[in-house]
């Protein structure tokens, strides 16, 4: 059997309902060896309750939850994995030392303690008192103990919550390294960019499905929308009356216009203005591109219900 | 295993047995290292037993002999003994359970009931403190005791502190946060005194005295009583009600942590 074949976790069809709430539903994801998956979505997408079945915390009302091949709930299949949940209020009294040993102590073959206190960079915090440091170090500490027990998938959801942009940076400089390693990366996240650096694949969900799944790159290619931005004589009205323009804006003296079509509208552009200068044309970036999909997806739900 | 060939890195895959004792121990020792450090944990649970024991067991008790010292010892031990056990589970489950610890527990692959073991093994050796530090005290009102009957006391008490982590542990899967303190007191309090603890049973009314078998606390009492060579009744009927009573409180909160975590 082809070992890397098998998703390190997947979900098929999965269903969690809370009461009259669907948190998960019939969502489809598979996770292979490796790779580091961003779980993308606004507030109650149910991120954290797909993030909840495949952990085994919750049993899925419908439909097959694996992790390596397992149900969750065996600690077998744990024992491979690492956890950073968005909130755990760890014992205060407890030292850093104190933490990573007893973290390390779940597992197999578990990392020895210097080597999981460099990797999150927590080397100076060992001999802590946990409720005394601050919450960017609590942050770090808890990313040491997801690391700590060498697991071949690590669970990360907002890890860079609280953190500096320097305690950011390395933390993705340690993702990166792990993922390097073989390691794969489930990571739930609400800034774009973090996926945009560290993620293959990302999967926008809403409602409790994946609207879209891809590389970043496809993620953006999907939308197709282009910002084009220039100095022109133009009148904005003008532009405006294009059948190829969305959408136009002036922010700073220039001129901004989005558009599916930016070469025409470019062509039309330089031949009807001679003095045109500073012309830019960008992808848009990934933050417009999600707030699109979501919005797409947004309104034909909404179009389902009345049409219900 | 059939299952575990599936695993990515088939063949070094199983966990040692050793080790997964080693991991039940360091659950313990996490546990009681962690109450040893907290002052609001240790000091309420050994400060009012040891208090009230000085004031009315050894202090005002001068006068009636050392059987009154002698009787008090008992309740007090009783009565301490509660605390660690309904407090030690309770005020923490329900403040892990809110803080999203216990999630994170049931997450990482920590063995099973090495959470709630540890907890155990923590109340139980203050338990033992409190007994060591009353049966200290005992020592000032000349309270005279074998060997054997204060090992006896000792034993009650580490293994009496049981059913109390079973309510406290259902009690902590009832309220949330910071709402746990205020809950267990108003169980531990109007159950030490229904049970006898403070003021001996027949200065109660007749009503309570006959309530009184209700309360695990009182079953819990003629057994230290015995122990400290005071008790008359047969003690099989006291072990087997706290014994149903803490198998009935652990099934019942297994219960509730299974369905709402």
């Amino acid at each position: 059997m082809d070992m890397s074949a098998v998703p390190v976790a997947r979900l098929r069809g999965a269903v969690k309902r809370y009461g009259a709430l669907t948190a998960v539903n019939g969502l489809d994801l598979a996770l292979h060896r490796g790779e580091l998956l961003a779980l993308l979505g606004p507030n109650g997408a149910g991120k954290s309750s797909a993030i909840g079945l495949l952990l085994g915390l919750h049993r899925p009302d419908a439909g097959d939850v694996e992790l390596f091949g397992l149900d969750p709930q065996r600690i077998e299949a744990r024992r491979w994995i690492g956890v950073m949940l968005q909130s755990a209020t760890l014992p205060p009294t407890l030292r850093v030392r104190e933490l990573l040993r007893l973290t390390a102590s779940y597992y197999a073959h578990p990392r020895v303690l210097q080597e999981s206190a460099e990797l999150a960079a927590v080397e100076d915090l060992l001999d802590r008192p946990y409720g005394k440091l601050s919450g960017g170090q609590q942050r770090r500490v808890q990313f040491a103990l997801a690391l700590c027990g060498r697991p071949q998938l690590l669970f990360l959801d907002e890890p860079t919550v609280g953190l500096d942009i320097e305690a950011r940076q390395a933390l993705w400089a340690a993702i990166r390294r792990l993922v390097g390693e073989g390691c794969s990366v489930l990571l739930t996240t609400h800034y774009l960019e973090e996926a945009e650096a560290l993620a293959d694949r990302v999967c926008v969900m809403t409602h409790g499905r994946a609207i879209h799944e891809g590389t970043v790159d496809e993620l953006r290619a999907r939308v197709g929308v282009k910002r084009i931005r220039c100095i022109s004589t133009l009148l904005p009205e003008t532009v405006a009356a294009w059948p190829e323009v969305a959408e136009v804006r002036v922010e700073g003296g220039r001129l901004q216009l989005t558009t599916a079509e930016a070469e025409v509208v470019v062509l039309r552009l330089l031949q009807n203005d001679a003095w045109l200068r500073e012309l830019e044309v960008q992808r848009a970036g990934l933050a417009e591109a999600f707030t699109e999909l979501t919005r797409d997806a947004e309104a034909s739900s909404s179009d389902q219900r009345e049409a219900a | 295993m059939n299952t575990l060939s599936l695993d990515p890195t088939a063949g070094n895959d199983a966990m040692p047995a050793g080790r997964v004792l080693g991991a039940y121990l360091a659950e313990a020792r996490s546990e009681c290292l962690r109450y040893l450090r907290a002052p609001g944990f240790m000091l309420p649970i050994t400060l009012f037993p040891g208090m009230f024991y000085l004031v009315f067991g050894v202090l005002m008790a001068r006068g009636e002999g050392t059987d009154a010292a002698r009787y008090l010892l008992a309740s007090y031990a009783t009565f301490g003994v509660m605390s660690p056990g309904l407090f030690g589970f309770g005020v923490s489950l329900a403040l892990e359970r809110d803080g999203g610890l216990l999630t994170l527990k049931r997450a990482l692959p920590m063995p099973p009931g090495a959470y709630l073991l540890g907890k155990m093994l923590m109340a139980m050796g203050a338990a033992a403190f409190v007994v060591l530090l009353l049966l200290g005290l005992s020592q000032i009102a000349h309270v005279s005791l074998s060997l054997a009957q204060a090992a006896a006391l000792l034993a009650t008490g580490v293994l009496g502190v049981l059913p109390f982590c079973a309510l406290g542990m259902f009690i902590g899967t009832l309220v949330k946060g910071q709402g746990g303190p205020g809950v267990l007191n108003l169980v531990y309090l109007p159950m030490a005194f229904l049970s006898g603890l403070w003021f001996p049973l027949p200065m109660l009314p007749k009503v309570l005295q006959q309530l009184a078998p209700v309360w695990p606390s009182y079953h819990l009492d003629r057994l230290a009583l015995a122990a400290v060579g005071m008790g008359h009744d047969a003690l099989a009927g006291h072990v087997l009600v706290l014994l149903g009573f803490t198998v009935a409180f652990v099934l019942l909160a297994a219960r509730r942590l299974r369905r709402y975590g």
